[in-house]
This record gives structure tokens, C-alpha cells and sequence, in this order.
């Protein structure tokens, strides 16, 4: 049973799975069984991703050699660097299917394990066709997900999928320049240089949400529903930053690529209302974190990435999770209509603060083991604006999703809602991510750092080699948080933050607001009307375009008469004096 | 040779000719036949029997190499040669596999398109319309194909036409189609007779010969190429001699569409490959020019300008047709770079087009025969109302599309390779923007099924009403296939290898005019 996914991919598992899945009937055992699919099916290709790499002594272990269209594939390669994605993937894809117990969709069910195995399997795919493959159906099966949020979803589902699809369109052109090139479609280190390398490095930046790349991200995810948003915020990136750390690993333009990413995300995260898509900008400025590691390339920034990775899913998720709680119970999650939700859903509020204590890098949980990694190997490496810019950033990750997200949520003013606390296996899914955001961060023999470290790719600056809790480093984090708290408070005493609409007492306060609030509306109304007049450029120029393209190609167009047979007479000649001349003069 | 014991010696002695002769006599009892559940067991089992035969042959030529038959014993260049090989037994096979699986389906289908005392004139002459397609594929001398050609085309025009039952219109689409054959069956055999004159022979391995001794610089012979390169380029849908396939695919009964759509067109690109690479001789320099110019060029103008017509079409079968038109755009374009890569491309794309094409066709006649849908508006709801079938449309809809997994993207693949082996690099490009607007033809329609609500009759829903099995059979077969291949590519692959073999040894290769012996005693059983 495991020698057969061992020739191929376990990723196989999840993908029959989310099939089997489409076709059992919606009735109550049918659910059920679906349900058990969805908990099941990753647990077993955790099971299965184990067996088959401890099962022989390799350091590396290569499968499912198959020869397509006569391209030599490696459909299954488990390395140090693959296999903590594959682990996180399937683990993530358990606890989703726990937090998505109480749903009764068979199009999330199906497409949520097919989108989980397409993860697992391009994580796994050892040369750039099969990447490929996974790659197209990652981006078809997780469109479904992002439909499911309702019909002001569609259209973000269509944008999303275009940007997915191009960026399988540039992989693809770049990969058969790339594989001409070199002669070998083998998944290793890219770089920039090689033919194709820019494309299939634009294919990859699309994915990890690049700067003018990255709306594609708060474009969907907000927009999708309770569970499919937690679903989407695991793969489709982290498969991203995985391909851009084994494919371009070291690639100097990566570091300012990813500063910018760390930063700019911060100014929109605290001026949005919508808390999942402050949670989704933030998504973007961790991710800026990752890729900074990938473009320093050192064994320690690499190993940063890869556990910045497996924290950032957890903490991530369990954001999500929370909001998404929040969501289900009381429909909505505009920070201005919320607040005071603390004494109806309190283990959700603790819940949701582990997570934002864990992405704000408070030592001792997740966060801080990992992002340590990533910033030291920064500043060992010399770059200093850099390192300037990531505590910046750290500072504004802090202000959004570590005090922002669970302070209006859960705190603020009291909204007067009292809705019931979430569903059990909300609670559930949400606890055991909240254990792990805690446990893996925690040091010596007990705690759970050891084995996160032990997962690490590179074995130099494995477990025993780094340590985070060095007292300077967890002074200066806690400086750091402070500063952040500070800025928090003071911010928040003068009304910066636009839902809190408490009367101020001190006037310059309100004269400010109302200066900056109305530059602000005249900026958007300014903004706004010119984005009318080039939409209608364009769509005056499209259109004419269209109705060209319409009045040739259409039923009714010139191109297609019912041809009376004269005319194609006469066409038919042209073309036999057409190759005649070819024919006789060329 | 295990395998080969299966089959019985007849099969492996005459199977050459019994493909062809069986359905062209058979068709003669079924004509007289008064009934029709008896006329559709005939070719039934015609057909069951023509696929049969074709296995052996493909086997037998793949293990023992090209089979040479003489007709009743008349050794060629006096009498009429039957030539197997690389090249043709595949597309034996697939035609007679195609039409087994379209009778399969016609048993339903027929009875509501077609009036009910036409059964049996109907089944024959699809019987005579299969023998035709095969006899020109099988045959190895070139009047032979004509007269082949002539069969099939005619039986074609009469029941494109009788599809007037459903829609008149299909009689003004099937008299364009008569001028329009004509024209090109007429072009081809003026061409036959400007070699015949040159070199007196009508076999092709011996004009080959003789044309070799002749060399390039001959002026007829040069005119020849021409008129026979124009003439089946008509029969084949080459992109601006196409007019007469939207109006034949579009009101023809269900069941003969999609199997016009999987084979008409592929016989006759099969034979502009076989005249244009094995009699002629790609080396001449005018030859390689033509193929390159005229094959790619209108390749890439077919793919680009039918694919943007497929986007404006509203009946559900000129979409598809269109989609045809462009897809032999694909396959001219593998063919015009006239490397064993875009020989192998183009080829395989011609079997894999036939596989979802076949199915698409297959699945849009059972929604007629449901509900009477031709429009790509109508089809909104039938994910639920319909879901095997729409299931079925969706698969060989993503193949055409060219999704990872399916044999859409295999053949695009290879093409795509193969432009790029020849630093074609805008092609790849044309490639990439037509596939885009493949999704968006095809997406339209899955849109519709899926995404739109079920329509209502009296303010409530229509009732989900499955196709019968007879029709949902042979659409998944096709679909299967067209994933099972996706995956599993070897065995497509291997046959397209093959007959890219046949094409690039060229004529050089020919088995000069001593050859025509008997075939090889066979060895294994």
C-alpha cells in the first residue's frame, strides 16, 4: 500500500481522497465519512511521508521515476528541506479538517483536500513539470474555496484565478526555456542567470505575493468563507517560499524584495477595518520576512526560513481560525461593529491572543524562535537598512496583528453582542494550534524548540547550535514589544485608529482627525475619479476593440457566412495559385 | 508474440483488405434491411469486428513490421496494393474504435433525429462512409485512394443531410459541403493524373520511386504537389478551406458528427502526410518551403482566427466546430516543422483531438436528445440537471483546454517542445494566447452547467434526466481515455514515435519495386 505512493507521491492519498470526497452523497453518514476523509486523509499522508523516509537510510530519498512524453520525471523527492513543508502541509490539513467539522459543503471538502495535496505534491516534485502540474492544480482547486465566501466573491475568485494562472503560464514558458537550456528538468538551484531563470522566478513571486504582486492575497482571502480563508492562508505561499528557497536560494535581490514586503504591508494593515484582511496584509509582511531569509541564503537564514515557516503557519492559522469563529457566531468581522466579545467567546479571545503573542514574537512563544533566526543572519550578514527595516517591521506586525486584531475583536468598546462561544471543534483545532504556538517555542529537555530545530534542513546550525534565548536578544525583543505597546497606546489616545469614534475631549485632536480624514477623502475621491475616467478610456477603447473583434468573428460577422459555395469557389483557387507561386517562385 | 494467438489467421493473412471489404458489403444488406434494431446490430457488429481488425493489424506491424497485401493476388504495380504501417495502423484502429463506440450511441440517438423508415439507408450509409475512410487510409495506390475518398465523402453528404429531420438547414450546409468536396476530391485527382503522367504508375512506393529518378525540378510534377496539397487541405479543414465544416458539424444527426469530428479530418491530414513526406520528398527544396509556409502558416492563422470565432459562436456544435478548425491548426503547425518532434507532436495531437473531440460531440448530442439544447446560453444548470454527461463535457472540455493530466496537454506539450527545438519561439507564443482562448470557448460553456442556476418550468426546477446508458457508455470511454492517456502516455507515444519515423525516413527508404512479395509467414502460433 505505502510502496505504491512511495513510486509516486503521497500527495495521491489526499487528492483520491478529496475525489472519493466529491462523490459520497450529502446524506448524514455521508458527511460523516467525508468528514472522517478530511481528518484522515492527511493524518495518513503524514504517516505515509514518514515511513517511506525513515524506511531507508538516504539522506535523500528519490521516487516515482516515470518517463512522460518522454521527459524523464522524479514525481517524489524527500529531503532535509522538503520534508518539514510536507510534515507542516499534512498537519495543517488535519487541523483544518478538525476546524471545519460542523461544515456541511462538499465543494469545500473536495476541493480543500485536492488543494492540500497539490501542496504536499509540488513540496515533494523533483523536477519542474511535475512542480508544474501541482502548481495549475493548486491554483484550480483552491479557486473553488475562495467561491465559496458567496457571490461578492466571484469576481475576486476570477482575479485570483488569472493571477494563478499566469503565474503557471510564466512557469511553464520558463521552465521549457530553462529545460532546453540546461537539458535537465531536475528541481534544484535556479538562480537568475540561467535562460528562463527570470520567468520562473516571476512565476514563483506571483505565489509568494511580491510587492505589486501581492493583491491577488487581500483580494481573496477575506473574501472566502469561515474555514475556506484558515484552508487558504497554509499553502498556496508557503509552497511559494518553499520553491523560491530550493530554486533560488541566495539570490541577492530577494533581501530588498522581501524588506519591502516586511513594511509596506504595515501601513494598510492598520488603517483596514476588515480584521481578516488586516490578518491577510499581515500574511504578506511575514512572508517579506521569509524571503529576506531566502535571498541572504546562509545555512542560519535558511533554517530561519523553514522554521519561520512551520511557526507562521501555526500562528497564522490560528489567527484565521479565531476570526473566523468570530465570523461564524456573529457575521461579521468589521473591527467597527465588533468589540466586548471577550465575555461571550473567551476561549476564542485566549485562543486568538496566544495567536497574536506568537506572531508578535513575545519570547516563549512560537514566533520568537523562528524570526530570530532570520534577523540575526540579517544583521551577522551586514545589512543593516535591512535589519532596520524587519524591526520596523516586527514593531508593525505587533501594532496590527498582535494588538490591533484581538483589541477590537474582543476588547475595545463593548458592541453589546453576546453570541455563543464557537462551535467544539473550532475549539479544538483552535487549541491544539494554540498549544503547539506555545510548546514549540519553548526551550531544554520539556519543551517542543528542540524538535522544531531538529526539523531543520541544515544540520550545521541545527538544535544545539542556535539559541534564541540569549538575555540580550530577549531584552531587546521586549524592548521592542514595549515600544510597540507604547506607540499602540498613544496612538490610540490621540484617535488614530479610524473605527474608534469616541468623543475626544481636546480639540486639536479633532481638528487633526478631521484634517487628515478629509485629505484623506479628498486624496480617495480624487483617486477615485481618475480610476473613472481611465476605466472609461479603457473600456471605450476595449469595447471598440470587442466590437471589432465581434462584428468579424461573430454568427452574424463577416467571417462566417454560411459561405455560398461560389465564394468559396473562388478561395479555393486563390489558395492553389497562392502555393502554385509557392510553389514555383520561392 | 502471445498476444498475437488471440487473433485468428485470417485476420493476420487478409486483414488488410477484410477492414474495408466487410463494412462496404455488409452495407449492402443493411440498405434492404426493414428493420432498424436489426440494421443497428449489423453495424454493431461491423464495426466490433473492423476495430478487431485493426488491433491485430496494429500489433502485427508493431512486432513483425509494415504489412504489404495484394488485392486478390495482383501483384502492384499491375494490381492494387494494400500498405500497413507506423503510419496508418493507428488511425485504422482509432477509426474503427470511434465508430464502434458512435454506433454504441446511435442505437438512442438515432431513433429521435432520423425519420423511421430511413433507419436502414442510414446505417448503410454510415456503414459505406466508415469502409471509405478506412479503404483510403489502408490503400497504397493513389487512385484507389481517390476512388475511397469519393466513397466516404459521398455517403458523408447524404447524412449530413439527413439530419434535415431535425434542422432544415442541414441541407443547404450538406449541398456546400457536395460543391466543396468536389472541388477538392476533383483537385486531388487532377494532381493523381499529373503524376500518373510523369511517371505512369499509380502505387505510391513505385511514383515515389520514379520520382526520385525524376527529381525536383519538374514542373508537373511541382503543378501535381500543388493541386493534391489543396485538395486534401479542403478535405482536411485547413484553416481558410474550412467553410464547409461549421454548417456539416452543426446539423448533422448527433451521433455522425462526432465521428466525423474523430476521423474525417484525420484521414485526410493522414494522406497529405503520407503524399507530402513519403511520395514527394521533403528534401526538394520547394516541398520543404510549401510545408513550411503553407502547413505551419495557415497552421498558426487557423489556431489564432478560429479560436476567436469559437469564442463568438452561440450554438453549442459551431463552438466545437470552430474549435476544430483550430485544432488541425495545432496539428499543421507540429507538421510544418517538419522535425520527427513536431511529426510526433502533430500526430499525436490528431489522436488525442479525435478522443476529445469524439467525446465533446458525444456529450452535446445527448443534451439535444434530453432537452433539446443547442445553445451555449441554454446549457446553464446542466451540472445538475445532466451530471454524468456534463462530467463527461468537463474532462474532454479541459482536455481541449490543455490541463496538466489530460492528453490535451501531452500533445500540446510536445508541441511546444518541439517549437522550441527549432527556436520557434512565437509560436510557443500563439500556442500559449490560443490556449487562453480555448479556456475562454470552453470555460463559457462549463460556466453555464455549473455556475448558473437549473431553470425553472412552472416555478419549479427541471428534474435532473440523465442521459441513457447507451449514450453515457461511450462518452466516458472517450473520457477515460483522454485521462488515462494523460497520465499514462507511453503507449500514444510510442505510436506517434513510430509513425514520425515512417514520415521522416522519407521516401529515400522505400522499398524499391522488387519488393512486393507476399507478407512474411507469421511466426508464434
Amino acid at each position: 500500500m505505502l510502496e505504491l505512493f512511495a513510486s509516486f507521491s503521497p500527495a495521491f492519498i489526499l487528492i483520491a481522497a478529496g475525489v472519493l470526497a466529491g462523490f459520497i452523497p450529502t446524506s448524514k453518514s455521508g458527511s460523516f465519512i467525508s468528514k472522517v476523509l478530511m481528518v484522515g486523509a492527511p493524518a495518513l499522508a503524514l504517516v505515509c511521508i514518514n515511513v517511506i523516509y525513515y524506511g531507508q537510510t538516504e539522506n535523500t530519498y528519490l521516487g516515482g521515476q516515470l518517463s512522460f512524453a518522454g521527459i524523464e520525471l522524479t514525481t517524489l523527492r524527500i529531503d532535509s528541506l522538503s520534508i518539514i513543508w510536507g510534515y507542516i502541509f499534512c498537519f495543517a490539513g488535519i487541523l483544518n479538517g478538525i476546524y471545519g467539522l460542523h461544515e456541511k459543503c462538499k465543494i469545500t471538502d473536495t476541493s480543500a483536500l485536492i488543494y492540500t495535496g497539490a501542496g504536499v505534491g509540488a513540496v515533494f516534485a523533483g523536477d519542474l513539470i511535475t512542480l508544474f502540474m501541482f502548481w495549475e492544480l493548486l491554483a484550480l482547486s483552491s479557486v473553488f474555496i475562495v467561491w465559496r465566501g458567496g457571490p461578492k466573491s466571484y469576481p475576486a475568485g476570477m482575479r485570483y484565478l488569472a493571477m494563478h494562472i499566469l503565474s503557471g503560464v510564466l512557469l511553464l514558458a520558463g521552465l521549457v526555456i530553462y529545460g532546453r537550456a540546461t537539458g535537465s528538468y531536475a528541481f534544484n538551484n535556479i538562480g537568475l542567470d540561467m535562460p528562463g531563470g527570470w520567468l520562473i522566478f516571476l512565476a514563483f513571486g506571483i505565489k509568494a505575493g511580491f510587492p505589486l504582486l501581492h493583491n491577488w492575497i487581500q483580494d481573496s482571502y477575506p473574501r472566502s468563507s469561515v474555514t475556506g480563508t484558515v484552508i487558504l492562508s497554509v499553502f498556496t505561499t508557503k509552497l511559494a517560499i518553499y520553491a523560491l528557497a530550493r530554486g533560488f536560494a541566495g539570490t541577492e535581490i530577494l533581501i530588498y524584495i522581501g524588506a519591502v514586503m516586511t513594511v509596506f504591508p504595515v501601513f494598510f494593515a492598520v488603517l483596514e477595518n476588515d480584521l481578516r484582511k488586516v490578518l491577510s496584509y499581515s500574511l504578506n509582511n511575514q512572508l517579506g520576512f521569509m524571503v529576506v531569509g531566502i535571498g541572504i541564503g546562509s545555512q542560519l537564514a535558511l533554517n530561519g526560513v523553514a522554521a519561520h515557516m512551520v511557526s507562521h503557519i501555526l500562528y497564522k492559522s490560528l489567527l484565521f481560525m479565531s476570526m473566523g469563529a468570530v465570523l461564524h457566531r456573529v457575521g461579521t468581522i468589521k473591527a467597527s461593529e465588533l468589540g466586548g466579545l471577550f465575555r461571550s467567546m473567551p476561549y476564542t479571545a485566549v485562543f486568538c491572543m496566544i495567536g497574536a503573542a506568537a506572531i508578535s514574537a513575545v519570547p516563549l512563544f512560537a514566533g520568537f524562535v523562528s524570526k530570530a533566526m532570520i534577523i540575526t543572519a540579517v544583521f551577522e550578514n551586514g545589512h543593516l537598512v535591512v535589519y532596520a527595516m524587519l524591526l520596523f517591521a516586527s514593531a508593525g506586525v505587533l501594532e496590527h496583528s498582535g494588538i490591533k486584531v484581538p483589541y477590537f475583536a474582543f476588547f475595545a468598546h463593548d458592541s453589546g453582542k453576546r453570541v455563543k462561544e464557537a462551535p467544539w471543534n473550532m475549539l479544538t483545532a483552535m487549541g491544539i494550534t494554540a498549544f503547539l504556538c506555545i510548546y514549540l517555542a519553548i526551550p531544554g529537555t520539556y519543551g517542543g524548540m528542540q524538535y522544531l530545530y531538529g526539523l531543520l534542513p541544515s544540520e550545521v546550525a541545527g538544535a544545539a547550535k542556535y539559541n534564541p534565548y540569549t538575555d540580550y536578544h530577549v531584552i531587546f525583543q521586549m524592548q521592542l514589544i514595549m515600544a510597540a505597546v507604547f506607540a499602540f497606546a498613544l496612538l490610540k489616545r490621540i484617535g488614530f485608529y479610524p473605527p474608534e469614534r469616541r468623543a475626544e475631549i481636546l480639540d486639536f485632536d479633532w481638528t487633526y482627525r478631521r484634517l487628515g480624514l478629509s485629505l484623506l477623502q479628498w486624496g480617495n475621491a480624487m483617486w477615485s475619479r481618475l480610476g473613472a475616467v481611465i476605466i472609461y478610456a479603457l473600456r471605450g477603447m476595449f469595447g471598440n476593440i470587442s466590437r471589432r473583434l465581434y462584428q468579424v468573428f461573430s454568427p452574424a460577422g463577416a467571417l462566417s457566412y454560411a459561405a455560398p459555395s461560389g465564394i468559396a469557389a473562388v478561395l479555393i483557387a486563390g489558395m492553389l495559385a497562392v502555393t502554385l507561386f509557392v510553389v514555383y517562385f520561392l | 508474440m502471445q498476444i498475437m494467438s488471440l487473433f485468428p489467421e485470417w485476420i493476420l493473412s487478409h486483414g488488410a483488405a477484410s477492414i474495408v471489404i466487410i463494412p462496404l458489403l455488409l452495407a449492402v444488406i443493411t440498405a434492404v434491411n426493414s428493420s432498424a434494431r436489426l440494421a443497428w446490430a449489423t453495424v454493431l457488429g461491423v464495426t466490433a469486428l473492423c476495430a478487431f481488425t485493426a488491433l491485430g493489424l496494429l500489433l502485427q506491424v508493431m512486432s513483425f513490421g509494415p504489412i504489404h497485401y495484394n488485392m486478390g493476388g495482383w501483384a502492384p504495380p499491375m494490381g492494387i496494393g494494400y500498405y500497413i504501417d507506423g503510419l496508418n495502423a493507428p488511425l485504422l484502429l482509432l477509426i474503427s474504435v470511434v465508430a464502434f463506440l458512435c454506433t454504441l450511441y446511435a442505437l438512442p440517438s438515432v431513433v429521435a433525429e432520423v425519420e423511421p423508415k430511413k433507419h436502414g439507408p442510414f446505417y448503410a450509409a454510415f456503414l459505406i462512409s466508415l469502409a471509405g475512410l478506412l479503404g483510403m487510409v489502408a490503400t497504397a495506390d493513389a487512385f484507389n485512394v481517390f476512388v475511397f475518398l469519393e466513397v466516404s465523402s459521398i455517403s458523408t453528404y447524404v447524412l449530413v443531410a439527413m439530419g434535415a429531420s431535425r434542422d432544415r438547414r442541414a441541407l443547404s450546409s450538406s449541398f456546400n459541403y457536395l460543391i466543396m468536396g468536389s472541388i477538392g476530391a476533383t483537385f486531388f485527382v487532377i494532381g493523381i493524373g499529373f503524376l500518373y503522367m510523369q511517371t505512369g504508375t499509380l502505387n505510391m512506393m513505385d511514383m515515389a520511386r520514379l520520382l526520385q529518378e525524376i527529381g525536383p525540378g519538374d514542373r508537373v510534377v511541382q503543378l501535381a504537389f500543388a493541386f493534391i496539397a489543396i485538395g486534401l487541405g479542403l478535405k482536411l479543414a485547413m484553416f481558410p478551406l474550412h467553410m464547409w465544416l461549421p454548417g456539416a458539424y452543426a446539423y448533422a444527426p448527433s451521433f455522425f458528427t462526432a465521428f466525423l469530428a474523430a476521423t474525417a479530418t484525420k484521414a485526410a491530414l493522414y494522406l497529405l502526410l503520407r503524399f507530402t513526406f513519403t511520395v514527394f520528398d521533403p528534401n526538394w527544396d520547394y516541398i520543404a518551403i510549401a510545408v513550411m509556409i503553407l502547413l505551419a502558416g495557415m497552421g498558426i492563422l487557423g489556431m489564432v482566427a478560429a479560436s476567436l470565432q469559437a469564442i463568438f459562436q452561440n450554438d453549442i456544435r459551431r463552438v466545437l466546430a470552430y474549435s476544430s478548425v483550430a485544432q488541425v491548426g495545432y496539428m499543421l503547425l507540429g507538421v510544418g516543422m517538419a522535425t520527427t518532434l513536431g511529426l510526433t507532436a502533430g500526430y499525436l495531437h490528431m489522436i488525442n483531438h479525435a478522443i476529445m473531440k469524439g467525446a465533446l460531440f458525444l456529450a452535446v448530442g445527448a443534451f439535444w436528445y434530453r432537452f433539446g439544447i443547442t445553445q451555449v446560453s441554454d446549457m446553464r444548470g446542466l451540472g445538475k440537471t445532466m451530471p454524468w454527461t456534463m462530467a463527461g463535457f468537463t474532462i474532454a472540455g479541459i482536455s481541449l483546454i490543455g490541463v496538466p493530466g489530460t492528453v490535451g496537454f501531452v500533445s500540446k506539450l510536445i508541441l511546444v517542445e518541439a517549437a522550441a527545438e527549432n527556436g520557434w519561439w512565437w509560436a510557443i507564443g500563439v500556442i500559449v494566447a490560443t490556449s487562453v482562448l480555448a479556456i475562454i470557448y470552453v470555460g463559457r460553456m462549463i460556466e453555464q452547467a455549473y455556475f448558473k442556476p437549473v431553470p425553472q418550468i412552472n416555478d419549479r426546477p427541471v428534474r435532473r434526466n440523465e442521459a441513457p446508458l447507451a449514450m453515457l457508455i461511450p462518452l466516458w470511454v472517450l473520457a477515460l481515455a483522454s485521462l488515462a492517456f494523460g497520465i499514462q502516455t507511453e503507449w500514444l507515444m510510442n505510436l506517434a514515435e513510430a509513425a514520425a519515423q515512417v514520415l521522416s525516413a522519407g521516401s529515400n527508404t522505400v522499398i524499391p519495386g522488387g519488393a512486393y512479395a507476399l507478407p512474411a509467414p507469421i511466426g508464434g502460433h
